[in-house]
């Protein structure tokens, strides 16, 4: 099976003629599979935020005992003319748009590398595989000190420059860690979608005297697009919420250049103990992302059509 | 370093095009580049602090194993067990919840599968922030604070969704005419689960669950803000070097080699399970 699209069919046919009775008790012993995660999911995901939306109306200071009591809508009005909040969501878009995006490419560009057969192949898609393996963690302090450094660092070394990157393009120094990071992830995805091209359609194409470009264009690219979106969304959905780069390289400074939603939310709840505002902007920050993740689900289901499976 | 590729590689049987022998230049060029960091941090945890602390950085010194065993020594291994042991059980969790979960929305569909794998997917889509406050004043209220409990809940919640998505995808590969006979035949479902539908699929839970343990090992945000010094896992340990300013990059670079090792040998063996998973078992 060289497509993501589900068979149609696969569905076992179990509709047995019988009583209305017997298919009710059916349908709950179909449902019993499923619902261990459901529930588990449910209680570990909605509970907690259900509080947030519950403590976002609150005034709670945790360093002012006492100061628990409810305010109705006076934190997100707070949110609202806080112009960090906005840097930060400003931020928050331009990181991942653009991590995305340049990961997205140098993936691609590595894929396109790799998808052909030359001395050391495996050995290659080995080393371009282990940023992704390593801890962001370990990966985030290795670029603070060892390639950002103004002094020893190698970028230093390289360019001969003594920018100090952390502290003159923080939000850029930052972005560079997470591309870095992200790109084995994207270029895997491509490279699996290349290589589950149909060979027959490609030879056709040379037989029919399509140069290179023109047969990248109009065969791979559109064969890609799955692998592409599904790329984009999972790497969109761990890149938004990128902290570790941030909190270890930058602390989201100079002030709060490099500060973004995350480590803001952080920042206030757990620098600043200020539960009510940090609740409100969590929030805040589920709505935004609930109306582009509608945008992205659609795309994803149309990408894997899950209709297909079920009938 | 060794590596394990499942491929044969080589020069095609092909007649090779003009230019195949530059390309391949070009490609180990970049890789090489591109991975840099990494091997400079690899050099840097064999080297003295003061071999590499230096302007112009040093490519040729005498090698140590000073870092390494200094980080051995430095309280490195509760951490490192505590890692293991919250990736081992959360991974095995998702598999125990997600396996009937991934059955349920693909060879016996449940109405509104739909619904419910969106829904799956949607939790995914929470910014893990909006929910850690409560998390902090629940792991408080339970005595789970800086226990590896609390971190094997949220680590098993937070793979989960992915999880299903992905064995959804392999199991929908099995046969239907299969499962139709074991009907039939009056198999149960764990019998059907475990005589029929688990051998086709095992390659992908395999995949599923490789993806959920880097996931894990890596995970930083619950780790740093849920656990302190009894629960600590990898991660956390690596945040003590923020405060020392990089004037231990040679310890540093240890710590953080050894940090990811586990995960870094276990995705070098698994490529290939690595790519059928993220690419929802649409390629072989």
């Amino acid at each position: 099976m060289s497509t993501i699209s589900v068979p149609a069919g696969t569905a076992p046919a179990t509709t047995h003629p019988a009583s209305t009775k017997k298919a009710t008790n059916k349908a709950g012993k179909r449902r019993l599979p499923l619902l261990p995660a459901l529930i588990f999911v449910i209680a570990v995901t909605q509970i907690p935020f259900l509080l947030t939306i519950y403590y976002s109306f609150q005034s709670w200071n945790l360093v002012r005992p006492g100061s628990f009591h409810f305010v109705g809508f006076q934190n997100y009005a707070d949110v609202f003319t806080d112009s960090t909040f906005l840097g930060a969501l400003l931020n928050t878009v331009v990181l991942t748009v653009v991590c995305v995006f340049l990961s997205l490419l140098l993936g691609l560009g590595l894929a396109i590398l790799l998808d052909r057969k030359f001395v050391g192949r495996g050995f290659v898609r080995t080393l371009l595989i282990t940023p992704f393996l390593i801890l962001p963690a370990a990966g985030a302090l290795l670029w603070k000190t060892t390639m950002f450094d103004p002094t020893y660092g190698l970028l230093h070394f390289v360019f001969g420059t003594d920018v100090d990157w952390l502290s003159q393009f923080p939000l850029a120094a930052v972005m560079a860690q997470i591309i870095w990071q992200w790109t084995p992830f994207m270029m895997l995805l491509t490279l699996a979608g290349l290589q589950s091209q149909p060979k027959d359609v490609l030879e056709a194409a040379s037989v029919d005297g399509a140069g290179r470009w023109r047969t990248f264009v109009s065969i791979t690219l559109p064969h890609l697009s799955r692998f592409l979106q599904l790329a984009t969304l999972l790497g969109a959905i761990y890149i938004v919420n990128s902290f570790d780069a941030i909190f270890l390289m930058t602390q989201g400074g100079p002030g709060t250049a490099s500060t973004n939603l995350p480590f803001y939310i952080y920042q206030r709840a757990f620098e600043g103990f200020d539960i009510g505002q940090s609740s409100a902007m969590g929030v805040v920050v589920v709505i935004i992302t609930m109306i582009v993740a509608t945008f992205a689900l659609r795309l994803m289901f149309r990408a894997f059509s899950v209709d297909g499976g079920t009938k | 370093m060794t590596t394990a590729v499942s491929e044969v590689s080589g020069v095609s049987g092909r007649k090779r095009r003009y230019g195949a022998g530059s390309l391949t230049v070009v490609t180990w060029i970049v890789a090489i580049l591109f991975v840099f960091p990494l091997l400079w941090m690899i050099l840097t945890a064999f080297k003295q602090e003061s071999d590499a602390y230096t302007d112009p950085p040093k490519l040729f010194f005498s090698p140590t194993f000073d870092q390494i065993s200094g980080v051995l020594k430095g309280g490195f291994l509760p951490y490192l067990a505590n890692s293991a042991f919250v990736t081992v059980v959360s991974t095995l969790l998702v598999l125990l919840l997600g396996i009937p979960a991934a059955y349920a929305l693909s060879l016996a569909p449940v109405k509104k599968t739909k619904n419910a794998l969106s829904f799956f997917l949607s939790t995914k889509m929470l910014p893990i922030v909006a929910a850690i406050i409560p998390l902090y004043v629940i792991s408080q209220n339970t005595n789970l604070l800086d226990t590896v409990w609390a971190l094997i809940i949220l680590y098993t919640s937070m793979n989960l969704p992915l999880a299903i998505w992905m064995m959804r995808s392999f199991f929908l590969e099995v046969p239907g005419e299969m499962i139709e006979a074991a009907h039939i035949d009056g198999a149960n479902l764990p019998t059907l689960l475990r005589k029929i539908i688990m051998p086709v699929v095992a390659p992908g839970v395999a995949a599923t669950a490789l993806i959920c343990v880097i996931f894990s090992w890596t995970e930083f945000f619950y780790a740093v803000n849920l656990t302190a010094a009894r629960a600590g896992t990898v991660p956390v340990f690596l945040v003590g070097f923020i405060t020392s300013e990089g004037l231990y990059w040679a310890q540093l670079s240890a710590a953080a080699l050894l940090a990811s090792l586990p995960v870094m040998i276990v995705g070098w063996f698994a490529q290939n399970h690595l790519v059928r998973g993220l690419s929802m078992g649409a390629v072989k």
